[in-house]
């Protein structure tokens, strides 16, 4: 009963709020659209203790309703390469350093107590036994919410890394200007993780 | 009052899963309709005030029963 009867009133004050809107867009000669809020992430760590803030803070945006844009740059890029990928680049260096650390998102180190993978297997049983969702599956929401996942061109030539080598459903590789403009929109909130 | 379209059993989950299966849910539920969200993580009483602030959903009914916290939101 309740709902039905405030109903209309919402409605009307819908529509008020709308014209509202377009006096003030018409009077300072704004565009007129709503103020889209916006959170803006520098991933550039790649550790697990370092991705899991940024997918955590990213899908919960998204899923909030703001534009969401994760720029992937240096190690941060390594965690979006494939799982399957397990020697990237075309030089020696370029191999050795994905040897040494392997990419992808199920392979993430700790950036403290790592101690050999004893400190990330920990981490991952007790991720189990509280229910805490893995970096995989929030990936997945957050991809499905609607995150904009920016690869670094620049970090991707220095690791000799291809589209192909990158998971699906990345943005197009860009550079720091265009990160900076996001960065600086109205209403945007940015973070470097 | 009207009956609920869609129940979100988030029981056991942690934060942000909660709050992003919900909104995952919210997509599929027209404009008015009412959402169940069950959910036993005590940050998620904030949280979801928060989430319906930002999205311009309505709590309507909030109750927690032995540790399982239960929201009706209407659908923006």
């Amino acid at each position: 009963m309740a709902t039905e009867t405030t109903a209309p009133e919402a409605t009307a004050d819908q529509s008020a709020e709308e014209q509202l809107t377009e006096a003030i867009a018409a009077a300072t000669g704004d565009t007129g659209a709503p103020a889209q809020r916006q959170l803006v992430i520098i991933n550039w760590s790649g550790e697990f203790d370092k991705v899991m803030p940024t997918l955590i803070m990213g899908s919960v945006a998204a899923a909030s309703g703001y534009k969401t844009s994760v720029f992937l740059t240096f190690w941060g890029l390594l965690p979006f390469v494939k799982d399957t990928r397990r020697i990237t680049g075309e030089n020696w260096m370029q191999k050795m350093l994905s040897f040494m650390q392997r990419p992808g998102i199920s392979h993430l180190k700790m950036s403290k107590m790592n101690f050999m993978g004893m400190g990330p297997w920990m981490i991952g049983q007790l991720s189990k036994q509280y229910n805490v969702a893995s970096p995989q599956e929030l990936l997945e929401a957050c991809q499905l919410m609607g995150v904009e996942f920016l690869p670094c061109q620049m970090t991707m030539d220095m690791f000799g890394l291809k589209r192909e080598d990158m998971i699906d459903g990345l943005g197009e590789p860009v550079g720091a200007a265009t990160v900076l403009e996001l960065m600086t929109e109205d209403h945007t909130g940015s973070l470097f993780i | 009052m009207s009956d609920i379209h869609t129940t979100v059993d988030a029981k056991g989950l942690s934060c942000p899963m909660p709050i992003v299966k919900t909104a995952q849910a919210v997509k599929n539920v027209p404009a008015g309709e009412l959402i169940e969200v069950l959910a036993t993580d005590p940050g998620s009483v904030k949280d979801f005030a928060a989430w319906t602030r930002s999205t311009g959903n309505a709590i309507v009914e909030q109750t927690e029963d032995e540790g399982v916290y239960r929201f009706v939101i209407k659908r923006a």
